[in-house]
Formats: structure tokens, C-alpha cells, sequence
């Protein structure tokens, strides 16, 4: 039986849902709850009628109805929780006979028989109340598909680096000198690029500042970043300062790495890499 | 009756009819049969799919664009992946020893040049690849700071990254010892000279890191442990927690 087949008293699912509504409930809710005070108000003023559809075999339409047969049992909670154990049976029968094609198994009505000597119990599959659920509120946003929109992105991305990466390996090769010899101190001797800035820092301090305390000061002060830009805009407009000071960073960082690789021939000493050549290995 | 050979394509739907295919290809791959290209199957691309589902089924469109990311992120991802690939085809014909009566780690390093199929190649892409990995790295940070995607909720994801940058370059710098030619025991030399430096345990992290007073054979095992095993291993376990903190954080960040 549909919402709008089931006999109700209007006037008073309105009236229940504007208190409702006054009250500040959630309009879903006080839907819900206002269909079945109209129900039961109508139960309630006629009881031979009510009595009359309880004991008609309703069946096939509840089976065919799903979702809404669900909403009159839960509107009818108090006399069919009563009267589903002897109901059941019959139902079954009934559909049974009209609706032979059927895949999920028919119930079978069986109530399982409590043990004697134990109170009688109120079974209950879940009774969640609308305050308990935890409501996500995430915006939906302009979003699409990550397949095939993001992956194929990825794809063409990692492709086009992996042919570069393989045509540079396929014509430039990777140095290999003469065999190490701890006696022999090849002139300039230099680190890694990435780490040529802190080298470079060496010609400037002692190596105790240079080594450790910058190094040890600039990760340290990297990993406190969001700790200390509190500052909760993005727009480049807003973040002035943040922008200015790493940019200054960067530029330290790349500019003494330049310098140390591309301006520091034998000695360690300065060079002109146009003038001298250039000592520098990767 | 005339019997006709069956078409390729026919062959191919067959194929893909059988159990074994189907148990492969879960509902959604383009390879099932069926797959059609609605919102439905392209949902479930991403999810039935071991590697795709490090992305959510959806992401903000303005995430497409290529000048926010520059793609950075995953660049780097996919040169550890490729340097992992690399350095295990390098592992076959490699021996850290350096003892005396000979280096076999360098002449290792001459016959992976000289007489192993593609050794040439595959040592200059991991050497290569090294390097852009750790260039690659440093420029998603710098992108990640420019488009203010370290404030909140993302701040922890920030200080994951740095410590990422931190093994890259521990695993870019181990690696640089193992060809052991005059380049990379100086180069290491001048490198660590500066623990010499630092206050309380200089002895101490000085030993550590070379297992002696100077660079030599117990430095070039310890540092081929560290950078086929140790530091990947840790690198891992940061990425994978780098990967889940994007999806717990919102996704990509912005737009600006």
C-alpha cells in the first residue's frame, strides 16, 4: 500500500509537521514522523476500519511496494508487532499463490521460542537516534572522473620523462673515473651538487656553522613551516612575507649551488667557467 | 554447410568470456567485456583497481591543470619506482667489496658497462634518473609551498615531504659512494668530513657513517646496505603514509 492509498488524517500530519518544522527538527525527519502521527490519528478515530485492513490479506502489495510497505510498518509499529506473529503464516501463503515467481526464499514466519524462565524480551535490529548520525558535509564541488581524466594525464606525464629520461641515457653516459685511491686527492674535489651550497657555505664560516648548524636549522625550520605561517590564506596576494622569505631561500640555495659548481676550479678557488672551463661532475 | 575460420575479433571475445579473464579483470577494467564508458564503469576503473584506487574516484577539475602540480609530485614517484627497477637489474652485477687485492665493486662497475646486455643504459638511467629524482623532489616542494598547500589540514603531509626530501637526498648521496672510482670516494669524503664537525658525538657519527676512521671497504658495505635496503625500505613507509595523508587531507589542494 502506497503513502497515498493509506487512509490518514491530514490536518494532523500538517499540523505535526509544522510544530515540527517550528521546533527546528530536520525536515526529513519531520516527514517521517508526522506521517505517522497522521497514520495513528486516523487509527486512533477509526478503530473497526483500522481493525479491518490489519486482518486483509495485504501481502502482494507489500512485497511489490518494498520501501513503502516499510514505511506502514513502521507506522503501524504497535498493533502489527502484535499482530505479525500470527499474520505471517497467512501472508506467506497468500503470496505464495499470487506471485509464484519469487528468487529470495519465502519467510518462514518461525520465531525463534525464548527459554523458559527469562523475561520476555523486545528485539530491536537498531534504534538510531537522529542526533547519533554523524553527517558528512563535504562540498560536491566542480569534480570529474580520475579515470579517464587524471590517469591519462599521469600516463602522458610519465611517458614523455621516461622517453627523455631514456634518450639522454642512450647518448650521455654516466661518468666513471679512474679507480679510488685514498692517497691521491683528485684537485678540485667537490661534493655532490645537491650538497655544493653547504660547500660553497665552507669558504665563509667554520664548518661547525656551515656543516651542521645551517643545514640542521634550515630542515628543521622547513618542517616548521605550517607551525609558524598561521597565515590561513592561499592567495599569493595574502602571503607576501611567507613568499618573499622562502623565495630569498631558494634563491641562496641556488645561487651559492651555481657558484660552487660552476665557479670553483682547483684549489677550491674562484673560477671563470667560461675563461678556466668548468669543474664539475655529476 | 560452410565452416569459417573464426575472426580475431571473435577469438577475442571468447577470450574475454572465459572464467580466467573475468577473475582477472574486475567489473570496470577497459579489458572486461561490457565496459561502457559511463559514470558507473569509470567509477569503477579507479576503485577495482590495485594501483588506480591511490586516487579517489573523483577529483576537483581544477587538480587537471597542468600549471598547478606540474605533475611534480608524481614525477617523483615514478623516478623512485624506475630507479627501484634499475638498481635491482644493477644488484645482479654488483658486489660491494673493495677489500684488498682488489676492487670488485669497480671492476663490477666496468663490466656492467663493458659486457652486460643494456648495462650501459640501465646504469645511466639510474644515475640519471638519481639525480632528476632529487631535482624533482625539491621543485614539488617548492610547488607545494607556493600554492599554500601545507596549511591546514595539510601540515603534517608538509613535514612528511620534508622528511622525504631528507631520504632522497640519503639515498641519492649512499649511491654516490658505490661505483667506487676517485669522483665518489671524494666526493664522499668531503661530505661527511663535515660530521667530523658536529657537536658532542663527532667521533662517534663520524664512525658511524664510514665504520672507520676514513672512506673505505667497511664505508662502501655499509652504504650499499643502506641505499639498497634501509633507506628504501623507510622512503616506502613515508610514501605510503605521504599518499594516504593527500586522500585524508581533501585531496589536492587549492583552488588559489
Amino acid at each position: 500500500m502506497t503513502w497515498e492509498e493509506t487512509p490518514k488524517d491530514l490536518e494532523a500530519y500538517q499540523a505535526a509537521l509544522d510544530a515540527l518544522a517550528a521546533a527546528g527538527v530536520d525536515s526529513r525527519i519531520a516527514e517521517g514522523r508526522a506521517r505517522s502521527k497522521a497514520v495513528r490519528t486516523w487509527r486512533e478515530a477509526n478503530p473497526e476500519e483500522a481493525a479491518k485492513l490489519e486482518k486483509a490479506p495485504k501481502a502482494p502489495a507489500a512485497a511489490a511496494a518494498g520501501g513503502n510497505g516499510a514505511d506502514v510498518a513502521a507506522a503501524a509499529v504497535p498493533a502489527a508487532a502484535a499482530a505479525a506473529v500470527g499474520a505471517a503464516p497467512v501472508m506467506a501463503a497468500a503470496a505464495a499463490v499470487t506471485t509464484p515467481v519469487r528468487e529470495a526464499p519465502l519467510p518462514t514466519g518461525n520465531v525463534p521460542t525464548p527459554k523458559k524462565g527469562v523475561d520476555d524480551k523486545h528485539r530491536l535490529l537498531a534504534l538510531v537516534p537522529p542526533e547519533g548520525i554523524q553527517r558528512v558535509e563535504r562540498e560536491q564541488g566542480d569534480r570529474v572522473n580520475v579515470w579517464p581524466h587524471l590517469l591519462i594525464e599521469e600516463f602522458v606525464a610519465m611517458f614523455i620523462l621516461l622517453a627523455a629520461l631514456v634518450i639522454f641515457s642512450t647518448f650521455i653516459n654516466a661518468p666513471l673515473r679512474e679507480l679510488a685511491n685514498p692517497n691521491l686527492t683528485p684537485n678540485p674535489s667537490k661534493a655532490p651538487w645537491y650538497f655544493l651550497g653547504l660547500q660553497e657555505l665552507l669558504r665563509y664560516f667554520h664548518p661547525m656553522i656551515a656543516g651542521i648548524t645551517i643545514p640542521t636549522f634550515i630542515l628543521v625550520g622547513l618542517a616548521a613551516v605550517p607551525y609558524v605561517d598561521r597565515n590561513p590564506s592561499v592567495k599569493p596576494g595574502d602571503r607576501k612575507i611567507a613568499i618573499t622569505l622562502m623565495t630569498i631561500l631558494f634563491m641562496f640555495g641556488a645561487t651559492l649551488t651555481i657558484i660552487g659548481s660552476f665557479f670553483r676550479g682547483p684549489g677550491y678557488n674562484w673560477v671563470w667557467p667560461w675563461a678556466q672551463g668548468v669543474f664539475f661532475e655529476l | 554447410m560452410k565452416l569459417k575460420p573464426p575472426s580475431p575479433s571473435d577469438v577475442g571475445d571468447r577470450i574475454r568470456e572465459t572464467e580466467v579473464w573475468k577473475s582477472i579483470f574486475r567489473p570496470g577494467s577497459i579489458f572486461r567485456r561490457g565496459y561502457k564508458d559511463t559514470s558507473r564503469d569509470r567509477a569503477l576503473a579507479t576503485m577495482n583497481n590495485v594501483l588506480y584506487h591511490l586516487h579517489p574516484v573523483k577529483v576537483k577539475r581544477h587538480g587537471l591543470k597542468l600549471t598547478y602540480t606540474f605533475c611534480l609530485g608524481g614525477l617523483s614517484f615514478f623516478l623512485f619506482i624506475l630507479l627501484t627497477i634499475t638498481g635491482i637489474f644493477l644488484m645482479f652485477f654488483y658486489r660491494p667489496m673493495a677489500d684488498l687485492g682488489g676492487a670488485q665493486a669497480y671492476t663490477d662497475m666496468q663490466s656492467i658497462s663493458t659486457s652486460v646486455f643494456f648495462g650501459d643504459l640501465v646504469r645511466n638511467l639510474h644515475r640519471w634518473g638519481a639525480h632528476l629524482m632529487v631535482f624533482s623532489v625539491s621543485l614539488h616542494m617548492a610547488r607545494v609551498f607556493y600554492t599554500g598547500s601545507y596549511k591546514p589540514p595539510r601540515e603534517f603531509n608538509w613535514v612528511v615531504g620534508v622528511i622525504l626530501l631528507f631520504l632522497t637526498l640519503g639515498l641519492s648521496f649512499t649511491g654516490y659512494l658505490l661505483p667506487w672510482d676517485q669522483l665518489a670516494i671524494w666526493a664522499v669524503t668531503v661530505g661527511t668530513s663535515l660530521a667530523a664537525y658536529s657537536p658532542f658525538i663527532a667521533k662517534q657519527a663520524n664512525f658511524l657513517l664510514l665504520g672507520g676512521v676514513v672512506v673505505g671497504p667497511n664505508t662502501l658495505l655499509r652504504w650499499y646496505v643502506l641505499h639498497v635496503l634501509a633507506l628504501p625500505f623507510v622512503l616506502v613507509i613515508f610514501l605510503a603514509v605521504h599518499f594516504w595523508r593527500i586522500r585524508k587531507d581533501g585531496g589536492i589542494s587549492g583552488p588559489l
